[in-house]
């Protein structure tokens, strides 16, 4: 089975690209380069360091968002990696969704999951509560409860 | 091969392309189910550690190797595009670097895989 040929250039699309479009071009690849740090350096201290997917609970959660640091790092992953992702999904949509009703349906979808998940995540991260009460003390990061007089 | 082009451009890059969508798929859903996991923290740390005892369970530390292996394809794969859009030197090299590509995955699921695994099925 042979493709078929191409013998001189397609003619161009009619689609101009606008400057939303080009400032969406821009940002899927800056924040796709960050992104590789970021996410690298956030799988390598979970997955790889210490005891690995094995360390991870409540009091790890707790002992690294007792960083600023921390939070900062996994509230800009959750932002560049939700707009990053979000921006992939539309050009999918765009591509393979076949009516414009269904692509309408879809973004909207898409544009909903990204705010809320984006919300969700920042009220997360700022609102945590290391050592809520009436908490398990098994449960919760003992030192770092009783440094904060909490426990 | 034929030298003529087609529609297809085929080769390398053209299942490169299918890898970046596919993991790019597959990255963006566990992203979703990740923050909802992790919101499990304003609910109570023992539903939060009941929810992650699971992905220390032998099917998900599989499924969290492969989320591992498609967060490096995409990743070097979209270093490999950017490369390609802004430098000739890249674009006319764009099959070797899809290869460099595949070679930088094997290398670091290599290191990555054994450690992992072995915090998975015990041991290490």
């Amino acid at each position: 089975m042979s493709a078929p040929e191409l013998t001189r250039p397609l003619p161009r699309t009619r689609k101009r690209v606008t400057p939303a479009l080009r400032w969406w071009w821009i940002f899927q690849r800056v924040s796709g380069v960050v992104l590789v740090a970021l996410i690298f350096t956030h799988l390598f201290y979970n997955l790889v360091l210490g005891d690995g997917v094995s360390q991870i609970d409540f009091g790890f959660v707790a002992g690294k968002w007792a960083a600023p640091l921390w939070q900062w790092w996994d509230f800009t992953m959750l932002i560049l990696a939700m707009l990053h992702g979000m921006n992939g999904m539309g050009y999918l949509i765009n591509d393979y969704a076949r009516s414009k009703r269904s692509r309408g349906v879809l973004h909207l979808l898409l544009g909903a999951a990204t705010a809320v998940i984006i919300v969700l995540g920042t009220l997360v991260i700022f609102t945590f509560d290391p050592c809520p009460t009436g908490a398990n003390p098994q449960d919760l990061n003992v030192p770092l409860c009783q440094e904060l007089g909490k426990l | 091969m034929p030298s003529s082009p087609t529609l297809y451009r085929g080769h390398e890059g053209m299942w490169m392309w299918i890898v970046h969508r596919a993991t790019g798929v597959a990255v963006f859903f566990f992203l979703l189910v990740h923050v909802l996991d992790t919101a499990l923290v304003r609910i109570s740390p023992a539903a939060y550690n009941q929810v992650i005892g699971s992905y220390k369970t032998p099917l998900f530390g599989l499924v969290e190797a492969g989320l591992v292996a498609a967060i490096v394809l995409h990743a070097f794969n979209g270093l490999r595009i950017i490369a390609v859009d802004q430098w000739t030197w890249a674009l006319r090299h764009q099959k070797l670097l899809v290869w460099i590509v595949w070679g930088i995955f094997v290398v670091l699921m290599a290191g990555f895989l054994p450690r992992h695994l072995g915090h998975v099925f015990g041991g290490a």
